[in-house]
C-alpha cells in the first residue's frame, strides 16, 4: 500500500484567530505537489500545522497518516513517523554542533521506538554518510562543525535544511520556500539534490513563489491557496500560469476567499 | 535583630579545638587573633550589602561542631568524585576536613614539588609559608565566616611548585563531608616564577549529607607562572557552603580558573583575582546550575593593581525549579593600572517561571586609559528552538537538554582541561528535566 498523507477539512487557528478554513489535500508517496498562493494565504500555516507546531491549533478536521489521525501527536512523533518540514526561517541553536544535532535526529527518526539515553547511531557510519551527503550538496565539511544555523547566511540555512532532509529521508516533506534566499545555481543544486534524495520515494509538498524549484521538480499537482482555503487544484500548467500571470484571476474568481486573504495580508503587514 | 541568636563556637570549644592539634606557636597565635575577630563580628544579616539577597536565617551553625570534634561517620562510603582523570600528578582525598589519603608522583617530589595536606605541611613550614599563609590572599576580618575559617581551618591542601617546574598532569583534591559534619579545609597554592600546574578541586557529600563548609582558597601565581585551577563544587543540597577564594597573579603570570557551581543548599562565595603584576592575565570560566530550592550567591572581584593586565570573567547560569542565583561582579581598576583590559559577563537561562536570577555587574575605574566592558543577559529556552528540534525527532526533554548544554558550550569551549569540560557537560545534561 502506498503511504498517504491526507488533510481533511482542516481548520487551524493561531492565537484564537482562524487562519485555515477547511483544507482538503491528499499526497501519496512519490507524488510532487506545488502549493502556491499570495502572501498571507496560509501556506506556511498548513505546513506548520502538519508538523505540529503548538501555536498552530487544529480546531477541527483531521491530518491522517495512512489511516491514523496524527492531530494529537507531538512534533517528534510526527518526525519519527516520516514527516519533515523544511523551515522557511530555520532556527539557530547556539552551542550545538550541526553534526551532533544531526546524529541525534537521525538516530531518533530511524529508530522511532528509541528511548531517551539509548545508543546513538555509530559515529563512524554516521560520519561516512554525512560526508557523502554533504559532498552531494557541495557543502564544505566545516559546516558540520558549526553551530546549528548560528550565523548562517540565508543560503546556508536553506542548504542545511536540504542536508537534514537528505539525512532523515522522510516519507513526506514540506518544503517551505526552500528556494528563497538561494541564487539560481544554488536552486538548481538544491533541486538536483532533492531529486537525488529520492523524489520518487517521498511525497513532496513544495511551497514556493518561484518557478525554478518546480522546473526541476515538476509537480503532478498544483494547489492554489487563498484566504485559508485551497480554491483550485490543477496540473503543472497551473503553476506555470500563476507564475506568469499572478493571482489576479484567482482573486476575482473567489471574492470571499480574497477578502479573507486581504485581511490576513494586513495583519502580516502589521496594519 | 541579629540574624542568629544562639552563639555557637564558644571560647571553650575553640580551646578544645586547639588542644586536639599540635601546631607551631606562630600558627596558634594567628588562630587566636582570628578567633578574637570572630567573637567581635556578628553573623552577616540582610542589612549588609553583600547579603541583601542572601538570607541565612535558616542556617544553624550550632548544629555543627568544629573540625575534629566528632569522628567521621563510619560506613558512609568513600569519596569518588565526578572527574574522570586518567592520570594525576598527585591526589589528596579528605573527609570532614582531614586527609584520608595523599599521593604525589615521586619524580615531582624530587624536583621539590609539594602537594600534601596543609596541616601536614606545617611541621617544617618554610619561611615563605609562615610569611604568606593567610596574609596575602586571605582577609580574616572580611566577615564572620572568614574569621571562623582563619581561626579553625583544618586539613585542605598545600601545593607548591618551585621556579621553572612545569607539571603536565593535573593535581586532584577531593573533599567530602559526612552527615552532620563540616569541612573547613584551607587551600594554599604557590607557583614560583615560570612554574606551571593544573589543580582540580572537587567537593561532594557522602550519602546526601547535611553539612557545613566554611572554606578558604589562596592562589599565588608567580611571575610568568601559569596555573589552571578548577573548583567543582558538588555539595549535597543539604550543605551550607561559604567560601573566600582569592588569587594573586604576578607580572605576566596567567591564571585560568574554572568554576563549576552545582551543589549546596545555599552558597555564598567571594571570588577575587588580584592582578598584582604588570601584564598579569586571568580568565574565569564560570558555570552554575541550580534546581530545587537552591540559592547560590557568587560575588566576584577582578582587581587590577598594575598596568597591562587582562581579566575575562564569563559566567553562565541555568536555573530550574524555584532556585535562585545572585551574581555580583566588580571590576576595580587602580590609578596605576593603565592599559587594563577587563571583561565580565553573566548570562542566565531560566528553565522555570519560579526561578530567579539577580545579576549585578559593576565597574570602579580610576585609570583613564583602559578598556572595561561588562554585561548580563537573562532569557528562557526559546519555544521556537524546542519546536525546531522536535520537528527533527528530538523529544521535548532531549531538545531542552541539548539547548541548555548549547547555552553553556561557549564557556565549556574555554575550559582547557578536557575531563573537567566533560564532567561539567555531563552534570548539567543530567540535571535538566524540563523547562516551561
Amino acid at each position: 500500500m502506498t503511504d498517504t498523507l491526507t488533510i481533511r477539512d482542516l481548520h487551524v487557528s493561531v492565537e484564537n484567530k482562524p487562519i485555515l478554513h477547511g483544507v482538503n489535500l491528499e499526497i501519496r508517496r512519490g507524488e510532487t505537489h506545488a502549493l502556491m498562493g499570495p502572501n498571507g494565504s496560509g501556506k506556511s500555516t498548513l505546513g506548520l500545522a502538519i508538523m505540529g507546531h503548538p501555536k498552530y491549533v487544529v480546531t477541527s478536521g483531521q491530518i491522517l497518516l495512512n489511516d491514523e489521525d496524527i492531530v494529537d501527536w507531538t512534533p517528534d512523533q510526527r518526525a519519527r513517523h516520516g514527516i519533515f518540514y523544511a523551515f522557511q526561517r530555520p532556527i539557530a541553536i547556539p552551542g550545538v554542533k550541526m553534526a551532533d544535532f544531526l546524529r541525534h535526529a537521525t538516530t531518533n527518526v530511524r529508530n522511532p521506538e528509541r528511548r531517551e539515553g539509548e545508543e546513538l547511531v555509530p559515529m563512524r557510519e554516521f560520519r561516512k554518510e554525512l560526508k557523502e551527503k554533504m559532498g552531494q550538496l557541495h557543502m564544505d565539511l566545516e559546516f558540520a562543525r558549526r553551530y546549528v544555523n548560528d550565523g548562517f547566511s540565508g543560503g546556508e540555512m536553506k542548504r542545511a535544511e536540504i542536508l537534514q532532509l537528505a539525512m532523515l529521508q522522510p516519507k513526506f516533506a514540506i518544503l517551505d520556500e526552500t528556494d528563497s534566499g538561494l541564487d539560481a545555481d544554488a536552486v538548481r543544486l538544491a533541486s538536483e539534490s532533492i531529486a537525488k534524495i529520492g523524489r520518487d520515494s517521498m511525497g513532496l509538498l513544495i511551497i514556493t513563489h518561484h518557478d525554478k524549484l518546480l522546473e526541476h521538480n515538476p509537480p503532478q499537482f498544483t494547489h492554489v491557496m487563498l484566504g485559508g482555503r485551497l480554491v483550485e487544484t490543477g496540473g503543472p500548467e497551473l503553476a506555470i500560469e500563476l507564475h506568469r500571470d499572478g493571482y489576479e484571476r484567482i482573486r476575482q474568481k473567489y471574492p470571499e476567499a480574497d477578502a479573507d486573504n486581504r485581511a490576513m495580508e494586513q495583519v502580516e503587514a502589521g496594519i | 535583630m541579629p540574624a542568629l541568636s544562639i552563639a555557637p563556637y564558644t571560647t571553650e570549644e575553640f580551646e578544645d579545638f586547639l588542644s586536639r592539634r599540635d601546631e607551631p606557636t606562630w600558627l596558634v597565635e594567628r588562630r587566636r587573633r582570628a578567633f578574637e575577630q570572630f567573637l567581635q563580628l556578628d553573623w552577616p544579616s540582610r542589612s549588609h550589602e553583600e547579603w541583601i539577597r542572601t538570607d541565612i536565617r535558616m542556617f544553624h551553625p550550632e548544629r555543627y561542631s568544629l573540625p575534629g570534634a566528632t569522628p567521621p561517620q563510619p560506613a558512609t562510603g568513600v569519596p569518588s568524585g565526578q572527574m574522570k582523570l586518567e592520570a594525576v600528578a598527585g591526589r589528596i582525598v579528605s573527609v570532614d576536613s582531614s586527609a584520608v589519603s595523599a599521593t604525589l608522583d615521586s619524580s615531582l617530589r624530587e624536583q621539590g614539588v609539594r602537594f600534601q595536606s596543609l596541616s601536614a605541611g606545617l611541621d617544617e613550614a618554610p619561611d615563605w609559608l609562615v610569611e604568606q599563609l593567610m596574609t596575602r590572599a586571605f582577609d580574616s576580618s572580611y566577615d564572620r565566616f572568614a574569621a571562623l575559617h582563619a581561626a579553625c581551618w583544618s586539613g585542605g591542601a598545600l601545593l607548591h611548585v618551585p621556579a621553572g617546574v612545569r607539571v603536565e598532569l593535573p593535581f586532584h583534591l577531593l573533599s567530602a563531608i559526612t552527615d552532620g559534619n563540616v569541612d573547613f579545609g584551607h587551600l594554599f597554592v604557590r607557583l614560583e616564577a615560570d612554574a606551571e600546574a593544573t589543580l582540580v578541586c572537587e567537593t561532594e557529600s557522602l550519602g546526601g549529607a547535611d553539612g557545613f563548609h566554611c572554606g578558604g582558597v589562596e592562589l599565588l601565581v608567580g611571575p610568568r607562572a601559569r596555573l589552571r585551577f578548577v573548583t567543582y563544587q558538588n555539595w549535597s543540597r543539604r550543605t551550607w557552603h561559604f567560601a573566600h577564594q582569592k588569587a594573586c597573579v604576578d607580572a605576566d603570570g596567567e591564571l585560568e580558573w574554572t568554576v563549576g557551581a552545582l551543589g549546596s543548599r545555599l552558597a555564598k562565595v567571594n571570588q577575587t583575582v588580584e592582578l598584582e603584576g604588570r601584564g598579569a592575565r586571568c580568565r574565569v570560566n564560570g558555570t552554575m546550575f541550580t534546581e530545587g530550592r537552591q540559592h547560590l550567591a557568587y560575588h566576584t572581584l577582578q582587581h587590577h593593581r598594575q598596568s597591562h593586565g587582562t581579566s575575562d570573567f564569563l559566567y553562565k547560569t541555568a536555573l530550574q525549579d524555584e532556585s535562585r542565583t545572585v551574581w555580583r561582579g566588580m571590576i576595580r581598576v587602580e590609578p596605576e593600572a593603565q592599559r587594563t583590559d577587563g571583561y565580565q559577563r553573566c548570562d542566565n537561562l531560566m528553565l522555570s517561571r519560579l526561578a530567579r536570577a539577580d545579576s549585578i555587574p559593576g565597574l570602579e575605574i580610576e585609570a583613564d586609559d583602559v578598556r572595561c566592558t561588562h554585561g548580563s543577559t537573562t532569557g528562557t529556552v526559546d519555544d521556537e528552538m524546542l519546536f525546531y528540534a522536535m520537528s527533527r525527532g528530538f523529544t521535548r526533554r532531549e531538545a531542552a537538554r541539548m539547548i541548555v548544554t548549547g547555552f553553556f558550550q561557549h564557556v565549556f569551549d574555554r575550559v582547557s582541561v578536557p575531563s573537567v569540560r566533560d564532567a561539567l557537560a555531563r552534570a548539567i545534561a543530567t540535571r535538566v528535566r524540563e523547562c516551561d
